[in-house]
């Protein structure tokens, strides 16, 4: 074949391959695969890597201790009762929003999609500072929130509001899609077969969307927990009380415990790795579910 | 049956499926509580500030630095995210190799990790005493405590904004256009670039503006590695920040306001290149 030879000729003269036309040369592939290789490790395995390395540096009874501090398990606990309420508020939206989205057509819907993916392009710090400029002293609210003795800034509320702002988008953003795919045509015969509207939702369409809806929690919490900017500016920094883990993370550090402040930053980055392992199988699962709704 | 048609100007199109009402009430009462309310306080206490009072705090050296700061550094971030995010892709789309899996689980790892996390681990690395930053020393550079830490640690949360948008427009690329280029007697090279990058572009100018805009507001992860210095590494969400714990608002909020207009200033354009180039270039659009 002439024109094979001519073509890998001009592409990759090392190669006589009739394969090279559509791919690289193996010189060009091992040099593309090692460029990428090089650019995960330096900075994806690296930085993981040195979190867990500087935790155990002085072995595990140090890093046990550092744990048992009764600052940073108070951080622990604040953490989890934050993720632990802002989490199903949002989970409460996310369905709410996607069932109105996805089983519904009317006039505006694209607009409101966007207005739920909003929080997703502002600043942490600027997410933090509009509850600060809604609560705090000088504001409308602030005086009468003062005289009725309720505390929303520097206190766990505050620390809620910011949580459930920065994490208001996630489950949505999962469901819409999925649920739009998935279509009316399951609910509708549910219904026309007699069940009630709850009942088609908790036999047929919460099934349908199991998966999805775990997939979206499991982002929302992996960034409820791990949420920095907009909580560092309404918490106020109240040792053992207003510390969420990612603050007591930033203290430690700045007071120069690092191994403390690396024994807390490991807890948190075994919860980021727990979180890409269950979605990677989430996803293998997924993504066939997906594929089983496309056929029919 | 003219029954629906000619009822004319309608919020929704009839359908048997129930619960609109009470999803649509839920969705919008929280929308407002959480998300509206607090955002147009913003805009109200920003506007509350006159023309005057806005300007002279929005032209204050240090608030100018730290926007170039944070804007310059997002934007060098998001171009190395723009060569490294479509190389990664491409492996991740094209080969198959072993481990390959687990490095296409990795790139999530920005999403997963907490910035303060990455923030800390990232100072570490390249402190000069670091495992990278001692080799670099030697040498003359320094990254962390320099705007180049900045740059270090957007590339790291940038990243899988651009390999995600990416990557799943390249899987749909149909293998025909590129044996036809082949057949024509174009080289590799030439399929690759002109062909095939071309038809990318929409997708890797929205990965492109979404690290950008994540960059630009970044604070967790930055913040440990910049040094802080003022007019030097000082990024605006630090200095909203400063200038909250000084009891400043109307600073913070204006330096706010002009972050929040800058960066949808920049999306407008993006979204403009963006929709020319798909009109121009794009697989599907």
């Amino acid at each position: 074949m002439a024109l094979d030879a001519s073509l890998s000729a001009a592409d990759a003269p090392a190669s006589s391959n009739v394969r090279a036309a559509t791919t690289e040369s193996r010189a060009a592939r091992v040099v593309i695969i090692g460029l990428s290789l090089l650019f995960v490790a330096l900075f994806l395995v690296a930085p993981l890597v040195v979190v867990f390395t500087e935790a155990f540096r002085n072995g595990t009874e140090e890093f046990l201790s550092a744990l048992s501090d009764p600052d940073t398990f108070s951080a622990i606990q604040l953490t989890l009762l934050v993720a632990g309420i802002s989490v199903p508020l949002n989970l409460v939206f996310g369905i709410a929003a996607s069932w109105a989205i996805a089983k519904f057509e009317f006039k505006g819907k694209a607009f409101l999609t966007t207005l739920i993916d909003l929080p997703f392009s502002v600043s942490p710090v600027v997410s933090g500072l509009i509850f600060v400029l809604l609560f705090s002293s000088h504001s409308l609210l602030g005086p009468w929130l003062q005289s009725h003795g309720i505390k929303i800034l520097f206190a766990v509320p505050g620390i809620v509001l910011a949580t459930v702002f920065v994490t208001f988008p996630f489950v949505a953003r999962e469901l819409i899609p999925l649920m739009q795919e998935q279509g009316t045509s399951d609910e509708e015969a549910a219904l026309s077969l007699g069940a009630s509207g709850w009942q088609t939702f908790w036999y047929v369409t919460l099934p349908n969307i199991r998966w999805g809806l775990l997939y979206g929690v499991l982002l929302c919490n992996a960034r409820a927990m791990g949420e920095f900017g907009a909580v560092s500016v309404v918490s106020g920094h109240i040792r053992g009380v207003t510390n969420t883990m990612p603050l007591q993370v930033e203290i430690l550090y700045n007071e120069y415990s690092f191994v403390a402040a690396f024994a807390v930053a490991a807890l948190l980055a075994l919860l980021a790795l727990v979180t890409l392992v269950i979605k990677s199988l989430l996803e293998l699962r997924y993504s066939a579910q997906i594929a089983a709704s496309r056929r029919h | 049956m003219a029954l629906t048609s000619d009822r004319g100007w309608q919020f929704r199109q009839p359908s048997v499926i129930p619960g609109f009402g009470l999803a649509l009430g839920v969705t919008l009462s929280w929308l407002t509580l959480i998300v509206l309310i607090p955002l147009s306080g913003l805009a109200w206490r920003s506007s509350s500030l006159g023309w005057q009072t806005f300007w002279s705090l929005a032209a204050d050296p240090r608030t100018v630095h730290a926007l170039w700061i944070s804007f310059g550094c997002a934007f060098l971030a998001a171009l190395v995210n723009v060569v490294f995010g479509v190389l990664l892709a491409w492996v991740l789309v094209r080969y198959r190799f072993p481990g390959r899996r687990i490095i296409d689980a990795m790139v999530d790892l920005p999403f997963a990790l907490p910035t303060a996390v990455a923030g800390i681990a990232l100072t570490t690395l390249y402190a000069p005493n670091g495992w990278i930053g001692a080799h670099l020393a030697p040498l003359g550079i320094k990254i962390a405590f320099t705007p180049w830490g900045i740059v270090m640690a957007l590339i790291f949360v940038g990243l899988p904004f651009v390999v995600r948008t990416v990557q799943p427009i390249m899987e749909e690329i149909d293998r025909e256009v590129e044996e036809a280029a082949a057949t024509l007697g174009a080289n590799r090279f030439q399929t690759v670039s002109r062909i095939l990058l071309p038809g990318l572009l929409p997708a890797v100018l929205t990965g492109f503006a979404l690290a950008l805009a994540r960059g630009v507001g970044e604070y967790g992860s930055v913040i440990f590695i910049a040094g802080n210095l003022p007019y030097v590494s000082e990024i605006a969400p630090l200095l909203i920040v400063i200038r909250l714990e000084e009891f400043n608002y109307p600073a913070a909020t204006a330096i706010a306001a002009l972050m929040l207009m800058i960066s949808f200033a920049m999306l407008l354009v993006i979204n403009l290149i963006q929709a020319w180039s798909r009109r121009r270039y794009g697989y599907g659009a």
